[in-house]
């Protein structure tokens, strides 16, 4: 009986913010993680990435008996929202959501709102192969990570390329125009707020400015106009000469690489160097298909997963997320064969073993190398991101 | 005083928003036929609808209603132990003819062999022997008209009811059928009420004719 | 609520002395159907004031409504909204009119009317699939006639999907409206005794056409309004749909309260309700301005029908409504071919009428992650369909036995459901139940497929059920059957085949049902259609032509197992068999 009460009590103080186990005691968590299961909330539009996903499901049941189930989004911020829905139904324990694929602004608003557990990703046993010097790992669109998102995949903005249609790279986004102003309704790009839409503004942005070191920090609305002049000048020329006028866009990445398949474009963005072999080992894209790099180089960012506060299974979500990390699964991501994704590890950290692994892949006759990618350039600061989305809505978006 | 045999109308009247539809103070006889005539609209459906027990809670029944003494007049229609022939016949379509019988076999002084005993005699009986694994829409009206009565004879009615029960088939078989049911209602020793608009129908049983809805 | 319940007459007295559950299954089936509506209307209303916690808001304003006009994209999305609505409808409508006014009767007519419950089976969203392959630039229709007709070698550089106006959104609802009014018609027409009423007016010398517009349609139109209501708030409400074939920019309101729903901005939310509410009251004005146009349409009918005009000139009603019967066919048919042909295409470039090769890779690399949904959308379909089902039996067998009807105004109730937009309470419904702390997953969403699949197993069996003849059941109670043993072994048997329609009818509703998987489901209830229309952002034809081909499937075999259970069953009973 008194045991019964001592147990009761300890459970009482134990509910609220450390429910968890404290994810520097590993075998803890591992203990723990063993039998939960873990929902992912990912983006489901991509077979590649489902598979990939399923992949890492079948593993760590295997080696931790984790169950891991994708719930396959349209839009992450579907995840967000529920999470949001949760804290206000003051449901702060027992969530619907274990993990979430997650970047940038979605990040960025559940940090802000204090909606996610942690910090827990610097304390994974893999946080010590992860190239922390060398890649952006430890900010998310400039935003600290803290450890409250684990990286897992490092993506670089390229442009994919029919050659059959379009010769040679397009040195930059004044090339880009020209192009797109002699061959109008060949070049599009997903409609934001779309993830890559967005970027693709970015991009431009980036390419388009002389200095871009206002960019890195918040934006401040006596500049905003100043700095996104040369944009808006650009987009003004460009839209009309864009697939379907700028009348219609495509609402996701996944669709321009259909309307490349189908011929009806030449060029198209994309935020995964690895994504046009991938798509032409599965026949979604003809072989004729190439990528580059503008010449003053490209966006990059990492992909994170994220652990909501009220996650039921946080310990499970913890393994996965480490595993997500270990060699064996990031040498799986970087294959075009699977998925195309470029690695957050160090390559020095790793054994000669796990090292020749990464080696051994053969990146696609449509990915660049890492030499040919270059070093790319940091994410702006997300306000940026909200400003020109919504300035983009107001021009574009809603009227022809 | 001694059991009464017999359906009893005991001052019988139907009324629906206090308007009297239908009246009748009869005691049929167990054997007699009493045939009830009417134009459309008179009050017989309502009547039929009274003896069975199926009558809407919009009509108000006062008097009472007796079968062999016995007071009928609030029981469901499955207490009351009276059989009911309708113009059509009205055999389960889902089960066959041999079926159909044992649908109204009391069970309780029947059973396994006996029951399908019964039921062959009883299709003898009315000309059809063999038919009791037959689909019931293959039969000719004739022979469906005969095994709609059997099935209502199997389940030993105290009472019959006839609601122009023979207005859906040709002259001749018209008058085999009346003669029929005539024959083995009066063997059965039951009363029977017959509800027709056809004067024919009436007088063939040689009984008492009433007159409803005429004033 | 207390008036829903004084429409269905409940007497409360035997329920209390009796306490039989018969009497109790009326309000139950009301509750399961009108609960969740009512609920999640109050759900959505505190937002749109401005009370949302969560979000730091809690005082009550006005500002949500304000930021919501404020947003420049409001009235173009309501004016497309309305626009695809009404235009839908009266196109639905006109079609199906011409349909039976000139074919009724017909050899063709008899294959339409075999042809529509597949087709009504076919999911919106897979139907949607099918359509925009063959209507888009780089679809079938344009394939089939390049480059040696066109000169295309490359797609033309068309906005034919997602167009501004919304034509192809409004393409797609007519092809599949015209199968649900036509269906409604028809059993419609099984009440007015059109055949005689037919031949008087031709013997008087109108033409057949003519004949049917004066003397039927008047009557039938009665019958089918509240139908014609459904499709009008369906059109002007839908989100998959206009999703997949709908304009972008803006979309429609509902797709655009998906998607503020879905922001990571959570003070969106407030501005998602406002338009909730504004696409609430956008259905209830646009259904009033249509009566105002069958009251005027009605006095102008009057007119013309008194006019003893014969209708030269309509000759023209044959043709047309020949080729647009074939043409929605076709629409959705070929667009199904269009799916079966992506499942098994290896690479297939424009203007290839056929893939350079066909292959089962597809239907490999989808085959084991199509196990589980497959299962979670039998699951759900079965269960809300066994319950539909009881409820419905449930409430016309009391109706038969107490005489507990459902008045003529209380057949609105039914239609509640359908005509009020799922945009406008699902999100509401959402927040509540997190409130109450019911926790997402199966059984909510089970409860709120019952809303939706309740009201048309209802109506798909409460035809049948009253059209049986009573005096079977006066026949075996006089041979001692009790209340019980006459519906179990007389009644159920004798109606297997419509028992059967309405399941299918419930279960190929059910597969469809695309947002209240998705958001009262929390994400983690994954069905065929949830995965389909995920998968459609992605734009891989080949797993869209899988997950949607598999999601069609699940829909038409309850109707081929209706079609043919029946024969099986009763093979030895001639009477009972599905034969047409």
């Amino acid at each position: 009986m008194r045991k019964t009460l001592t147990a009761m009590t300890l459970a009482l103080f134990a509910t609220g913010a450390m429910a968890e186990t404290d994810p520097t005691d590993w075998d803890a968590v591992l203990e723990a993680a063993n039998g939960q299961t873990v929902y992912w909330n990912a983006w489901g539009g991509s077979t590649t990435t489902n598979e990939f996903i399923a992949w890492v499901g079948s593993r760590v049941q295997e080696d931790y008996g984790v169950t891991l189930e994708h719930v396959k989004l349209s839009d992450t911020a579907d995840a967000v929202s529920r999470v949001l829905a949760e804290r206000t139904a003051g449901q702060d324990e027992g969530g619907a959501i274990d993990m979430i694929w997650i970047n940038g602004e979605n990040f960025a608003a559940m940090k802000r709102n204090e909606l996610l557990f942690g910090p827990f990703a610097e304390d994974l046993p893999n946080w010590q192969f992860v190239d922390v010097d060398g890649k952006s790992v430890q900010s998310d669109f400039t935003v600290p990570t803290e450890g409250y998102e684990s990286p897992w995949a490092m993506a670089q903005v390229v442009f994919m390329y029919d050659t059959a249609d379009l010769a040679n790279p397009l040195p930059n986004m004044n090339a880009l125009l020209d192009w797109s102003s002699a061959n109008p309704g060949r070049f599009t790009y997903p409609q934001p707020p779309d993830f890559l839409g967005s970027t693709f503004l970015k991009q431009a942005l980036y390419d388009l400015v002389d200095d871009p070191t206002p960019l890195l920090s918040s934006v401040d609305d006596a500049n905003y106009t100043e700095v996104t002049a040369p944009l808006w000048g650009f987009m003004d020329a460009l839209t009309p000469t864009l697939w379907r006028e700028g009348r219609a866009y495509p609402q996701t990445g996944a669709t321009q690489i259909q309307l490349i398949a189908d011929g009806e474009l030449d060029l198209a963005i994309s935020f995964s160097p690895g994504a046009a072999s991938a798509a032409i080992a599965n026949f979604e894209l003809p072989d004729t298909v190439r990528t580059f790099v503008l010449e003053n180089g490209t966006i990059g960012n990492a992909s994170f997963v994220a652990i909501p506060y009220n996650a039921s299974a946080s310990e499970g979500a913890m393994v996965v997320a480490n595993f997500l990390l270990s060699p064996e699964s990031q040498a799986r991501a970087l294959d075009p064969e699977n998925l195309g994704y470029g690695t957050v590890l160090a390559m020095d950290s790793l054994s000669d073993a796990e090292r020749a692994a990464f080696d051994a892949i053969d990146l696609g006759i449509a990915t660049l190398t890492p030499a040919e990618l270059g070093t790319a350039l940091a994410e702006p600061h997300p306000s940026w991101m909200e400003r020109i989305e919504q300035d983009w809505v107001n021009r574009y978006g809603v009227s022809e | 005083m001694k059991t009464e045999a017999g359906l009893h109308f005991d001052h019988v009247s139907i009324a629906k928003a206090g308007q009297v539809l239908v009246e009748l103070n009869e005691l049929i006889a167990p054997g007699e036929v009493l045939s009830v005539m009417g134009p459309s609209g008179s009050g017989k459906s309502t009547l039929l609808s009274s003896v069975i027990g199926t009558l809407d809670k919009a009509f108000c029944l006062t008097g009472q209603i007796r079968l062999d003494g016995r007071d009928i007049t609030g029981l469901p229609p499955e207490q009351r132990h009276i059989g009911i022939l309708f113009q059509d016949d009205l055999l389960f379509p889902h089960l066959s003819v041999g079926a159909n019988l044992a649908f109204g076999l009391r069970r309780s002084h029947q059973k396994g062999a006996d029951c399908v005993a019964t039921i062959n005699t009883a299709l003898a009986d009315v000309g059809l022997e063999g038919f009791a694994d037959r689909d019931p829409a293959t039969l000719s009206g004739g022979q469906k008209a005969r095994v709609a009565l059997m099935r209502m004879l199997l389940s030993q009615p105290s009472a019959l009811l006839l609601d122009e029960p023979f207005s859906g088939l040709d002259t001749e078989l018209r008058a085999q059928m009346r003669q029929l049911v005539y024959e083995r209602a009066k063997a059965q020793k039951v009363p029977v009420l017959l509800v027709t608009h056809d004067i024919e129908d009436a007088e063939a049983s040689g009984g008492r004719i009433v007159r409803i809805g005429q004033n | 609520m207390r008036q829903a319940l004084k429409y269905l007459q409940i007497n409360t007295a035997p329920l209390l002395r009796r306490g039989r559950v018969l009497y109790v299954l009326p309000t139950l089936t009301l509750l399961a159907m009108l609960g969740p509506v009512l609920a999640g209307l109050a759900g959505t209303l505190a937002p749109a004031f401005g009370y949302l916690p969560a979000v730091g808001a809690t005082e009550f304003s006005l500002a949500p409504f304000q930021d919501l006009f404020d947003w420049r994209g409001f009235w173009p999305a309501v004016w497309l909204s309305v626009f695809v609505g009404i235009v839908s409808a009266v196109l639905s409508l006109s079609v199906v009119v011409m349909i039976v006014a000139s074919l009724q009767g017909s050899a063709f007519f008899t294959f339409v009317h075999k042809m529509l419950s597949p087709l009504l089976a076919v999911p919106h969203a897979a139907a949607a699939f099918g359509i925009a392959f063959l209507i888009a630039p780089s679809g079938w229709a344009s394939r089939l006639v390049s480059p040696w007709l066109t000169g295309w070698n490359r797609p033309p550089d068309l906005l034919i999907v997602q167009d501004p106006w919304g034509l192809s959104l409004i393409a797609g609802l007519v092809a599949k409206e015209i199968p649900f009014l036509l269906l409604m018609m028809i059993a419609a027409m099984g009440q007015v005794d059109f055949n005689r009423s037919i031949t008087v007016a031709r013997s008087l010398g109108y033409r057949r056409e003519v004949a049917w517009l004066k003397v039927i349609f008047p009557r039938v139109y009665k019958q089918i309004r509240l139908p014609v209501y459904v499709v009008l708030a369906f059109s002007l409400s839908v989100v998959d749909v206009a999703m997949i074939l709908g304009p972008n920019t803006p979309p429609t309101l509902s797709v655009q309260i998906v998607k503020w729903m879905g922001d990571p901005e959570l003070t969106l939310r407030l501005r998602a309700a406002a338009a909730a509410l504004v696409q609430f009251v956008l259905v209830l004005g646009v259904i009033g301005l249509w009566r105002i146009g069958e009251v005027m349409v009605a006095k102008a009918g009057l007119a013309w029908v008194q006019s003893g005009h014969r209708g030269r000139g309509f000759s023209i009603f044959r043709p047309f409504a020949f080729g647009f019967a074939v043409l929605s066919a076709l629409a959705i048919f070929a667009g199904i071919a269009g799916l079966i042909t992506w499942s098994f295409a290896g690479f297939w470039s424009f203007p290839e009428f056929w893939p350079d090769m066909f292959t089962l890779r597809n239907w490999m690399r989808h085959g084991t992650a199509l196990a589980d949904p497959i299962r979670e959308t039998v699951l759900l379909a079965s269960v809300a369909t066994i319950v539909a089902l009881i409820l419905t039996i449930g409430c016309l067998e009391a109706e038969h036995r107490h005489g507990l009807r459902v008045s003529t105004r209380g057949v609105w109730l039914l239609y509640l459901p359908l005509l009020i937009p799922q945009t406008a309470f699902l999100p509401g419904l959402q927040t509540l139940m997190l409130n109450f702390g019911i926790h997402s997953g199966r059984v909510p969403v089970i409860a709120a497929h019952i809303v939706f699949v309740l009201p048309y197993v209802f109506l798909s069996l409460s035809d049948p059920f009253r059209a049986w003849d009573r005096r079977y059941g006066t026949v075996a109670s006089a041979l001692g059957a009790s209340q019980d043993r006459v519906l179990w072994t007389v009644r159920m048997p004798m109606l297997l085949a419509p028992v059967l329609t309405a399941a299918a009818v419930g279960f190929s509703v059910s597969v469809g049902q695309y947002l209240p998987t998705l958001l009262i489901g929390g994400g983690r209830v994954q069905s065929l259609t949830t995965e389909a229309v995920a998968l459609a952002s992605g734009g891989d034809r080949r797993a869209i032509g899988v997950y949607g081909l598999a999601q069609t499937v699940a829909a038409l075999v309850p109707f081929a197992i209706a079609l043919l259970l029946p024969r099986l069953i009763w093979s030895n009973r001639k009477a009972l068999r599905n034969e047409d």
